[in-house]
């Protein structure tokens, strides 16, 4: 048994961190906050000229060919950046679900494309207010043509293409649901930018009118696929969050040390010093959790389903624990404009709905774990 | 990234599994997995006999304290083969508590401080549960502050003569031996002035009292100290040097790392598998699943988080800070699982008579039991304070009696 990362691992972590503290400095994550971009184009490409985007790819769809522990290091350091780039949309959902369930041809189209920089895709599952399941997906499929809306989708307007769910036959089984692969920019699709609570990160309606799209994967097996990329996206995601979670901790931390009142530090009264534990704790706790999500992902593990919702949880507890406590040890401070605090806290919240909510991830877990228990 | 055993590993756990399948207790196993960790009641036997007859069978075969050297009773074990062994003994782990404190703290005392005769003369009979050992450092006047303890030893000859009093003695009443911390000089700063020795319990002037505690149990007690002659011989490590050592003793605590922290969570996930409620069981119960949902994550946490510990020790390096967490995170959520259990049972949840409560009982003693584990071995703010100060790098606390003689600090608040 090992449970670390590999030097090398840890060597491409160290490069990637200090790649985005030059790069993605607060002020380019300001800069698509405040709506001057959309998302950080320049960053895009540079992540993707360090090979960062496509370093899970294989090498002949334009990747490195690397393993999923070396995208979930990368994954952290973009979550402690809060890099103001279509990853999760692009890297850690629609990557995924042309590596799960893609054609030859589908994946040689797309995949060296998000791995150059040079294509954006997400997935448009939900259909407003709910948790992920199959009953809630309405958006019809018919003879190849798509009708519905889709909303929140990340990354929406920037897309270039979006892996849809949609329901293609009319049991009412699970098997009803096929995922569709749509070129936004071939027609059918309108994408509406919509605001929300981290505009760091766009999200937009996708309202599909006789949209012409492609299968992907086999017709029946849509909901199973989806499962299957929610997990992979959860640990991806989770170290997202652990990399925030750390940096707010770090914040947090800095500023007690800084902060006099009273005449002492305030990280000298025992009042900031627990919270500060408690925000310790949570980080850690979430850190470990992922590098066994990290370890199933990257062996296909049978764990993967628990191992993956066992992340997210303790991950979203994390970063929103984090983030929120940040703002409270810099007081008056930390709730202005000026201050980072509240990029932190926006990324916390935004991701802990990415994949559905915290709830939905909570009764995952337990049924996992009956599963597992059963067994 | 590994979670699979080795060759050599997955040999050493076939080896493990066999001897505990042959050797085990396993009449005992049904009432061993109701019983929460330290709390264990057994109906037809004596707890401390069948521990100390698991101990000693474990110990003849080689499986004691087996991360320990071979000549202090040992097998020379890697880390990971202690966890191994740990996994693998399972509901039968819960026999060790009388010997915890002996192996995980005095043990690793006497190899850093004591002479290799002492060495040879303590440690195997420690680990073969033939001489069970406590610790002998709160007293009334001092449990978090432990450096403001005030028993006395003082020098007469060779000998040293001890008077005072110590508290919260784990097992003090089965045990032969002690490590004891002393004040040997109140004119200098309280971390100064302290001489750590061993101790015969059986000594003339050694009075153990237990304390019956809140739960109606009696694991602790208070150890009285009158004009205990103490030979110089079983000092451990310079006078005046108490503290250093008491903090050898607590950092190889923190070094002996394992799965043994106790939790309750696969206790509660298997009660609310098993419990009918009206709208069917209670593990399908939303709110259920939310608060079972938040325990596991914690619980898992915990375990992976002892795992890199354990990572980083196999490869040498000194395990980090992560590892304080585990009490921490352990002692309320222990507590907070018990309440929850009862809440399941209703108006029922207040009975704790074994033979008529759910799962004999086991949540209702985990309750009454729980709170001692939040302050015993460091209180929760005690660790959230390590954590600020050592992890984070926090400031400390200001100590006023920091540069103060001894004998200068006060000893009574206003009323």
């Amino acid at each position: 048994m090992n449970f670390e990362f590999s030097a090398e691992q840890k060597e491409l972590q160290d490069q990637a961190r200090k790649f985005l503290a030059e790069k993605c400095p607060p002020r380019a994550v300001r800069n698509v906050l405040e709506g001057k971009d959309s998302y950080d184009r320049d960053l895009w490409k540079a992540l993707a000229g360090m090979g960062f985007l496509g370093v899970s790819i294989p090498e002949k769809f334009g990747g490195a060919g690397a393993g999923y522990l070396e995208l979930c290091v990368i994954a952290e350091e973009i979550g402690r950046a809060l890099a103001p780039v279509p990853f999760a949309s692009t890297v850690c959902l629609a990557a995924e679900a042309l590596l799960i369930a893609g054609s030859e041809a589908q994946k040689q189209k797309w995949l060296p494309a998000i791995a150059s920089g040079d294509a954006i895709g997400t997935l448009a599952l939900f259909e407003g207010s709910g948790k992920p399941s199959a009953k809630a997906i309405k958006l019809a499929a018919s003879g190849g043509v798509l009708n519905g809306i889709k909303k929140p989708v990340p990354d929406g307007a920037i897309a270039d293409f979006a892996i849809v769910a949609a329901r293609a036959g009319p049991s009412g089984r699970e098997s009803d649901i096929a995922l569709f692969l749509v070129d936004t920019k071939a027609g059918g699709v309108e994408a509406k930018p919509v605001d929300n609570i981290d505009p760091s990160r766009s999200q937009a309606e996708l309202i599909f009118r006789d949209c012409r799209a492609e299968l992907l994967g086999p017709a029946t097996d849509g909901w199973n696929i989806l499962s299957h990329l929610m997990d992979r996206a959860a640990v991806l995601m989770a170290f997202e969050q652990i990399g925030g979670a750390d940096r707010a901790l770090e914040m947090a931390r800095d500023y007690a040390l800084d902060r006099i009142a009273f005449g002492r530090p305030i990280g000298s009264f025992q009042a900031i010093k627990h919270m500060l534990a408690d925000m310790y704790v949570s980080a850690t706790l979430a850190r470990s959790n992922s590098y066994f999500g990290a370890w199933a992902l990257s062996t296909n593990a049978g764990e993967l389903p628990e191992a993956a919702a066992t992340a997210r949880v303790s991950a979203t507890q994390a970063f929103q624990h984090c983030a929120k406590n940040n703002i409270q040890v810099h007081g008056g401070m930390g709730f202005t404009w000026e201050f980072d605090c509240h990029l932190y806290y926006r990324r916390s919240n935004a991701l802990a709905l990415a994949l559905g909510s915290q709830s939905y991830w909570e009764d995952a877990l337990i049924d996992r774990l009956r599963r597992k228990n059963a067994a | 990234m590994n979670f699979e055993d080795t060759t050599q590993e997955a040999a050493f756990r076939s080896e493990v599994r066999q001897w505990i399948s042959a050797n085990a207790p396993k009449h005992l196993e049904l009432e061993l997995s109701r019983s929460s960790i330290g709390r264990i009641k057994l109906m037809n036997a004596d707890i401390l006999e069948v521990a100390r007859a698991w101990q000693k069978k474990k110990f003849d075969a080689g499986w004691a304290c087996l991360h320990w050297p071979r000549e202090y009773g040992g097998r020379g074990a890697s880390p990971i083969e202690r966890v191994i062994w740990q996994q693998e003994e399972g509901v039968y782990d819960k026999l060790s508590s009388p010997f915890l404190i002996g192996e995980g703290m005095c043990g690793p005392t006497l190899m850093a401080y004591a002479s290799e005769a002492d060495k040879r003369r303590y440690l195997p009979k420690l680990a073969s549960g033939e001489e069970i050992w406590c610790q002998l450092f709160s007293e009334p006047a001092s449990g978090s502050d432990v450096a403001g303890l005030r028993t006395r030893a003082e020098r007469d000859g060779d000998d040293w003569v001890v008077n005072g009093q110590k508290i919260w003695t784990s097992g003090g009443h089965y045990s032969a031996y002690g490590i004891l911390i002393t004040r040997t000089d109140p004119t200098v700063p309280k971390h100064k002035g302290l001489t750590m020795f061993l101790v015969n319990m059986k000594s003339p002037g050694v009075e153990v009292k237990p304390i019956k505690q809140a739960n109606g149990m009696q694991e602790f007690n208070e150890v009285y100290f009158t004009d205990v002659r103490i030979p110089d011989s079983q000092r451990l490590g310079a006078v005046g040097e108490g503290w250093n050592v008491s903090l050898t003793t607590l950092m190889n605590e923190r070094m002996s790392i394992g799965s043994r922290i106790a939790t309750g969570f696969q206790e509660l996930f298997d009660f609310c598998s098993r419990l009918k409620t009206e709208n069917g069981l209670a593990i399908e119960d939303r709110a259920t699943r939310a608060r079972l949902a938040d325990w596991s994550v914690k619980n898992s946490g915990l375990k992976y988080t002892s795992y890199r510990a354990l990572s980083a020790l196999s490869r040498g390096e000194r395990p980090g800070p992560e590892n304080s967490i585990g009490k921490l995170v352990a002692g309320s959520m222990m507590q907070e699982i018990a309440m929850y259990a009862l809440d399941l049972q209703g108006a029922n949840g207040v009975v704790s008579d074994p033979a008529l409560a759910e799962v004999a009982a086991q949540f209702q003693t985990m309750l009454l039991s729980s709170p001692s584990n939040r302050i015993a071995g460091g209180t929760d703010e005690i660790l959230r304070n390590i954590i600020a100060e050592r992890v984070l790098g926090l400031p400390g606390d200001i100590r006023v009696d920091k540069d103060l003689a001894f004998n200068q600090i006060p000893i009574r608040g206003r009323r």
